[in-house]
């Protein structure tokens, strides 16, 4: 029997391959800078679309934390995304006018990406809203981190989403260009998450914080996943499967320990509520373009309608990593 | 006289430079191995790098591998090097190409010139080391070990277990004793050249050719023979984690590593510009202590592995997960569950919080939702208490309410109207503190202005479910620290118990109680229970409630109980 789910898995994984190969068709190259890779180098992989505003600060956070190139894929934004990062000499950015719902969120895009330019490297895969804190984040960069993985044997990394808002109606204060969105989205909540495992590809399922909270309280099961591993030492035959929640081999996403200790693991801090997300949440109910026929932007439209505020008394203002460590949101494992 | 540096040099040759010149620029001579597998476009310039210091001198390479006996070869070759084209060293200092000098280097001849015969070595007998990394310790030195553990682990282990099988074992050669220690030493140039020039000494690295990491064990065995002034500790401050890896210092390790008045530490990142830039600057260097205190670091360090291996009980998140029976405890402190008590008593979580230092809350899994203290609509963490949300995973519902209001004991109340998918959880939990009440829930149906009908069938229904509740809370596996009384048992003596109940959690003052809960008027109570009996159900929980006691029933006692002490 296990030898059959094994074998699926590898079905699988070989399919989603394959649609990634496929996928390269709908990408066409705009700019090339992938022969500046060095070995060495720590890769970002990033889908996005109409996110000019958010472009200068997510460079700037993530080239400090040391991510030395950038590889976009611009899905048809209509404001200036794609003549900003044609400005910039560590990205290489691809464009496309495919769909992304056909592209499995993206997925497929980024798997050929990575297939063709990453093998071999360390590769974080983000949303442009999704911000990556580590242990010693803020006094070590990101590869401190990936050497320390390296020599402890682990290709993978987690780290799970954690919905950040402001205090107060989302659309009370404006976002602006350059500004870390976390001035303004400096909450979350910090004890509410949901956790069980996939028996099938053996990744945590998490769920819960705010998004849960306030979106989804009548149903729970549809409420969105937190889980994530977007820090992977990539190999060209890896795939992710849903987003950047799991992967195969399934291998990839044992990233908890199971015998009592604690492995290492980070955050992605999402900074997807600020002013903008109401504009995000209009065009996408239009567009019908996200998972599960945009099931979460119904959500968001009906309750916004009503309240506009995601904080409440319990909700926990971010400091930094060592205050997510405490509060067992992440944790050091053996890292000191 | 000096002290002299052999260094083992594989990656970050420009550190290893700086670090070379440092040391040569002090009037230490330096020999330098560096490993055959650096490409000659790296080590030509490496060396021409060097090539303004006299006392710099680069001995033969050989490829090395981790923990096989090619590091000792290196080492060996370069420390007669050193003997015969330095005869200024008094002692013989071995070092990496990662290591670092936190001390200034005159600090380190001071310390030396005072000890002129001593040796620093760590070096402790088998029996006595408890770090070995794959279960070997004395089998290092009996079994043979052709395979790399790194690269061949399969055929490494499997080799291993063919000769445990057939009891296969090497012979200790005459006159030694096997011994370990950290790999990185300082010896003086008496004793490193007694073990170089030893007739023996080809019979002795045949022998640890084959055993399982040498440069662990052979100088640390081989001083024993040669040296009376072993000092059993290494100079080079080096914290192997539970894998057997060094830990690696970073920048924020600064303050840290300032403190420990260590001469050497090893590794550094060798992005570690800070930790170069401090501690390669003598002008700057501010350590000026004496004995080498790594007190601070060896806590850090040995707290990290403790998180690896144990982890923070009662903790579940994206990298904790412990399977069943593999936790330290299931929750992360103690608490208290309230069974049958609120419909007994009148009032009684504002009671309860009254009396206890704890916070106490309504029924935290009652259909309706969670009914957090102060009845806030949400709670610590954020959690929330709508009722389909708690449910979607009800054990972790709890665990998170454990684990977020840590430090402050949690009480809550249950029943058979709650969500029951918790009852294994708590039950198993050393943690949970359960008093039960059976059957009180009749006392609050009783109370209701249900019609009879239903009322038999919600009866019927709840004592099912307390039923079965009970049957898992008396299992002879259960953790919980459990009390139940039937209820018919409880209002007799109700003191007792809740004067036990409540010193088990902490009272708010540690008297007495000088006040208990009241109790719900019963009168009629006997009467519906026999109604039920009469309409076919069989009320068994609450224990016997003979009908002649009916008039009696406490109507003098309606007044707040006191207690007189």
């Amino acid at each position: 029997m296990s030898r059959v789910l094994h074998y699926r898995m590898r079905l699988r994984r070989k399919r989603a391959l394959w649609q990634a190969f496929r996928a390269r068709h709908d990408l066409s190259l705009l700019q090339d800078n992938t022969a500046k890779i060095g070995a060495d180098d720590v890769l970002l992989v990033c889908t996005l679309r109409n996110e000019r505003i958010r472009l200068p600060y997510f460079l700037k956070y993530y080239r400090e934390m040391g991510i030395s190139h950038f590889l976009f894929i611009d899905n048809d934004s209509n404001d200036a995304s794609r003549s900003y990062l044609m400005q910039q000499e560590d990205v290489s950015l691809w464009h496309t006018k495919a769909s992304y719902k056909k592209a499995a969120f993206g997925v497929h895009w980024m798997n050929w990406l990575s297939r063709k330019y990453c093998h071999g490297h360390w590769t974080l895969t983000v949303d442009v809203d999704e911000f990556l804190v580590f242990p010693f984040s803020d006094t070590r960069p990101i590869d401190a981190l990936t050497n320390w993985l390296d020599s402890s044997g682990r290709r993978s990394f987690s780290a799970m989403l954690i919905d950040m808002y402001p205090k107060g109606p989302i659309d009370a204060q404006v976002y602006q260009e350059g500004q870390n969105p976390f001035e303004i989205a400096e909450w979350f909540d910090s004890g509410n998450y949901m956790i069980s495992m996939n028996p099938e590809y053996y990744n945590l399922w998490i769920q819960g914080g705010p998004r849960a909270r306030v979106f989804f309280p009548e149903d729970p099961y549809n409420a969105p996943s937190m889980n994530k591993i977007p820090l992977v030492k990539w190999r060209r035959d890896y795939a992710y499967m849903q987003s950047t929640h799991m992967l195969l081999p399934r291998g990839l996403n044992l990233v908890y320990e199971t015998k009592g200790g604690e492995k290492a693991s980070g955050a992605l801090l999402h900074a997807k509520f600020l002013h903008t997300f109401l504009e995000k949440t209009e065009e996408e109910l239009e567009r019908r373009e996200h998972y599960a026929d945009s099931r979460e932007f119904v959500a968001y439209h009906k309750q916004m309608e009503k309240d506009r505020d995601l904080w409440c008394k319990w909700s926990e203002k971010y400091i930094n990593w060592r205050q997510l460590e405490i509060l067992g949101l992440i944790s050091k494992g053996n890292w000191a | 006289m000096t002290v002299g540096f052999v260094m083992l040099v594989h990656t970050a040759l420009h550190r290893a430079e700086q670090v070379a010149r440092l040391w040569a620029s002090n009037d230490c001579p330096v020999v330098i191995h560096v490993d055959q597998r650096v490409p000659s476009e790296k080590y030509v310039p490496f060396v021409e790098s060097l090539s303004d210091l006299d006392n710099v001198v680069f001995s033969k390479r050989y490829s090395c591998d981790w923990g096989t006996w090619s590091l000792v070869r290196a080492s060996q070759d370069a420390s007669e090097l050193m003997l015969s084209r330095f005869p200024e060293a008094r002692h013989v200092y071995l070092a990496s190409g990662s290591c670092l000098p936190l001390r200034p280097v005159q600090d380190l001849k001071q310390y030396l010139a005072a000890r002129p015969n001593t040796n620093f070595i760590e070096s402790v007998t088998t029996e006595d080391v408890p770090w070995t990394v794959g279960g070997l310790d004395e089998e290092r030195f009996t079994l043979r070990f052709p395979f790399s553990w790194k690269r061949q682990r399969r055929l490494f282990d499997r080799y291993v277990r063919l000769q445990r099988k057939i009891g296969f074992k090497r012979h200790v050669p005459e006159g030694i004793t096997p011994h370990l220690g950290s790999q990185w030493w300082c010896l003086t140039r008496e004793t490193l050249s007694a073990i170089l020039q030893d007739t023996n000494r080809k019979s002795y690295d045949r022998y640890f050719k084959r055993v399982w990491i040498p440069d662990e064990s052979y100088y640390q065995t081989l001083v024993r023979r040669h040296s009376q002034t072993v000092e059993s500790r290494s100079l080079t401050l080096s914290k192997f984690d539970f894998e057997g890896k060094p830990h690696v210092f970073h920048d924020d390790h600064l303050q840290l590593l300032k403190r420990s008045d260590c001469f050497v530490a090893r590794k550094i990142w060798p992005k570690a510009d800070r930790l170069y830039d401090t501690f390669l600057n003598a002008s700057v260097n501010p350590m000026t202590g004496t004995e080498p205190n790594p007190g601070k670091i060896d806590r850090i360090f040995s707290k990290a592995v403790e998180r690896r291996v144990r982890g923070r009980a009662g903790l579940y998140m994206q990298s904790r997960m412990p399977g069943y029976g593999q936790d330290t405890g299931k929750t992360a402190a103690p608490y208290s569950v309230f069974e049958g008590f609120t419909d007994l008593f009148e009032e009684f979580p504002e009671w309860l919080s009254r009396t206890v230092d704890a916070r106490v809350h309504g029924h935290l899994y009652a259909p309706e939702g969670a009914q957090f203290a102060n009845g806030q609509p949400a709670f610590s963490g954020a959690l929330s208490s709508n009722p389909k949300l708690r449910d979607y995973n009800a054990c972790g519902f709890l665990t998170s309410l454990l684990w977020n209001t840590r430090g402050e004991r949690q009480c809550f109340m249950f029943g058979p109207r709650d969500t029951q998918d918790v009852t294994m959880l708590m039950a198993m939990d050393q943690n949970a503190q359960i008093s039960v009440i059976s059957g009180a829930w009749a006392l609050s149906l009783f109370k209701s202005n249900m019609q009879f009908n239903d009322l038999r069938r919600e009866a019927a229904r709840l004592q099912k479910i307390e039923g079965a509740h009970l049957e898992i809370l008396r299992s002879p596996t259960v953790k919980a620290r459990i009390r139940i009384w039937a209820m018919s048992d409880f209002i007799e003596s109700p003191a007792e118990p809740l004067q036990a109940i409540v010193d088990e959690i902490g009272p708010r003052n540690f008297r007495r109680l000088s006040e208990l809960p009241r109790m719900r008027d019963l009168s009629g109570f006997a009467q519906f229970l026999q109604n039920l009996k009469n309409h076919g159900m069989k009320p068994h929980l609450m224990g016997d409630f003979p009908m002649s006691d009916e008039p009696t029933t406490r109507s003098t006692e309606r007044k707040r109980p006191y207690l007189v002490r």
